[in-house]
């Protein structure tokens, strides 16, 4: 039987990887999301000038 | 660009409370296992998140035939999205699995096969997110990508069926599988029941993050459809 004192080691540090890979892709999709947006407004000021 | 539907505002908020509550029944609900006891529910997201990147590889591999067959580029941004998501997920169950090995086999690594299949996958469809940036007209580089991905996608049932067909000390839990898995065990109801739970919870994580993928990836478009008309 595996130490209990080393197994709740490798299960918090294997459920600490979901919880910062998964909330990390969130935040670059809502990153880029923004970005997009910035760049669609540009574009649409420079259609409009021209 | 329109703004997001009450169904994905709804979508997205289930899905929040589903990995919440996978979480809860991950560790209030299902028993210690005997041999392993803690670092065994480390299974649950493992498995869920396997299947979810294969899942969204197959995906990719339906909406690049389906890009083949009527060259419309929502398919091209469906097979982007899906990828992206997928690389992910799997990336996340390999690093799971990694933790997991440590304990259980003394090691982070070996070259097992379904150890070295899934790193495979997981390099072909990253090399296709890479490779798609080098082509600049949007019709051959999806053509690309999805010619690309059909053929990477035969890897994924290699992946899935690489603990049954070879010789591994990756366990199977459901089935039969080698007789040198390392790490197997018994499951009981409420294992059963939490695994079967967290599946379902990931598959709707997962079509919610593609329905907002998809939604970037269509902004994407737009954009490049308005820089043609502008330059």
């Amino acid at each position: 039987m595996l130490d209990p004192t080393i197994s709740i080691k490798y299960m918090i540090a294997g459920y600490a990887v979901v919880v910062v890979v998964l909330p990390g892709y969130l935040v670059s999709l809502l990153l880029r999301w923004r970005a997009l947006k910035h760049k669609l407004q540009d574009l649409e000021d420079v259609a409009g000038k021209k | 660009m329109k703004s997001q539907s009450p169904t994905l505002k709804i979508l997205t908020v289930l899905s929040v409370l589903l990995f919440l509550a996978a979480l809860a029944m991950v560790f209030f609900f299902t028993p210690l296992e005997a041999t392993m006891n803690y670092v065994q529910k480390v299974f649950y997201f493992h498995i869920s998140n396997a299947w979810v990147g294969m899942l969204g590889f197959m995906v990719a591999a339906v909406a690049g035939i389906a890009y083949l067959v009527s060259h419309n580029r929502k398919w091209d941004s469906l097979e982007m999205a899906a990828i992206e998501i997928s690389l992910v997920f799997f990336l996340i169950a390999i690093m799971l699995g990694s933790i997991w090995a440590k304990p259980v086999w003394n090691t982070w690594w070996t070259w097992d096969p379904r150890l070295t299949t899934a790193a495979i996958v997981e390099l072909i469809y990253l090399a296709c997110l890479l490779l798609r940036q080098g082509i600049d007209d949007p019709d051959r580089r999806a053509r690309f990508c999805a010619v690309y991905t059909l053929v990477g996608s035969l890897s994924v049932p290699i992946t899935f069926l690489s603990i049954r067909l070879f010789r591994t000390i990756h366990p199977v839990v459901i089935g039969n599988g080698s007789a040198n898995g390392q790490g197997s065990f018994a499951m009981t109801s409420p294992m059963l029941a939490t695994m079967f739970f967290c599946l379902f919870s990931f598959s709707v994580i997962f079509a919610t993050l593609l329905w907002h993928r998809l939604r970037l990836e269509n902004l994407m478009v737009a954009i490049e459809e308005r820089q043609m008309e502008v330059l």
